[in-house]
């Protein structure tokens, strides 16, 4: 059953990621949309790459100060078994190559794109909203 | 020095909303996009959370000629709903729903040594390269 107070952090949560998305693009005018930031750190033009490696390790020190401060992060249960493993690397090449030609993910098109009132973001939301519930509650089952 | 700062402030902030709000646990999104019975709501919330900040801000942004420390607002690469967007979005959506995770909290889990994360993101980055290789 859900409760209000299941629901203070995720809100709690949800500000922090907006202040950061705010604070990075009302002082810089850099979105921050997370898989854009990651793989511009790799393959972006040169003098952008070292503020998009400043935000990722930022990005994973705020997680670890998180727990630090005592948030729970979940290890992650996987099966060892092999179908699970493909799973994750299926998985992982779709977000990557989804992202990558659809020019963001939940946080550039999500928090930053739809703030900025863009029909592009508008519609990538809603799209990978419904493909994702559509795979997580279908699809997902039969894998395992 | 300024501008560094607030980068990895802005990151740091990030990261810890991440996990603060749960989404940094694959199981949670999972919870959201899972449309059954036990349906968690967490993640809309989230998005709410987020969007509470961001839609005021950036309508205030708008206003502004340039940033407050730099010289332009960064701008979309393209304006048009094309088929390259929509099909990312689908491919992006289908390799959420069966794993959970979406890049923030992938790379997060994976800084922090987990082991699913840590098998999903080289996937992931691999599959960003390739993308990009056949578009050029």
């Amino acid at each position: 059953m859900v409760s209000i107070q299941s629901l203070q952090l995720p809100f709690a949560g949800g500000l922090l990621i907006g202040l950061a998305a705010l604070l990075l693009y009302a002082a810089l005018g850099r979105i921050a949309g997370i898989s854009g930031i990651a793989y511009g750190a790799l393959w972006g033009e040169r003098a952008q790459r070292g503020w998009r490696w400043l935000f990722l390790l930022g990005l994973v020190a705020g997680g670890w100060l998180a727990v630090r401060a005592g948030m729970a992060l979940p290890v992650a249960e996987w099966p060892a078994s092999p179908g699970s493993k493909l799973l994750l690397v299926c998985a992982g090449l779709l977000v990557g190559v989804g992202t990558q030609l659809g020019s963001g993910c939940t946080s550039g098109h999500g928090i930053c794109g739809l703030a900025r009132l863009s029909r592009r973001s508008l519609l990538a939301v809603l799209t990978f909203m419904a493909v994702g519930m559509l795979a997580a509650t279908w699809l997902r089952p039969l894998w395992s | 020095m300024l501008n560094r700062s607030i980068t990895v402030l802005s990151g740091l902030l990030f990261g810890a909303g991440l996990v603060v709000s749960g989404m940094a646990d694959p199981a949670k999104v999972l919870g959201f996009l899972t449309l059954d019975a036990n349906w968690d709501p967490s993640l809309a919330v989230v998005m709410a959370g987020g969007l509470a900040v961001t839609i005021p801000g950036f309508a205030w942004l708008r206003r502004r000629q340039r940033p407050l420390l730099a010289n332009t607002f960064a701008q979309p690469s393209s304006a048009t709903v094309d088929w390259r967007l929509l099909t990312g979005a689908m491919l992006f959506g289908l390799g959420w729903g069966l794993s959970g995770y979406c890049p923030g909290p992938a790379l997060v889990s994976a800084g922090l040594g987990q082991s699913a994360a840590l098998l999903l993101v080289p996937a992931m980055l691999a599959g960003a390269w390739l993308s990009a290789s056949l578009r050029r």
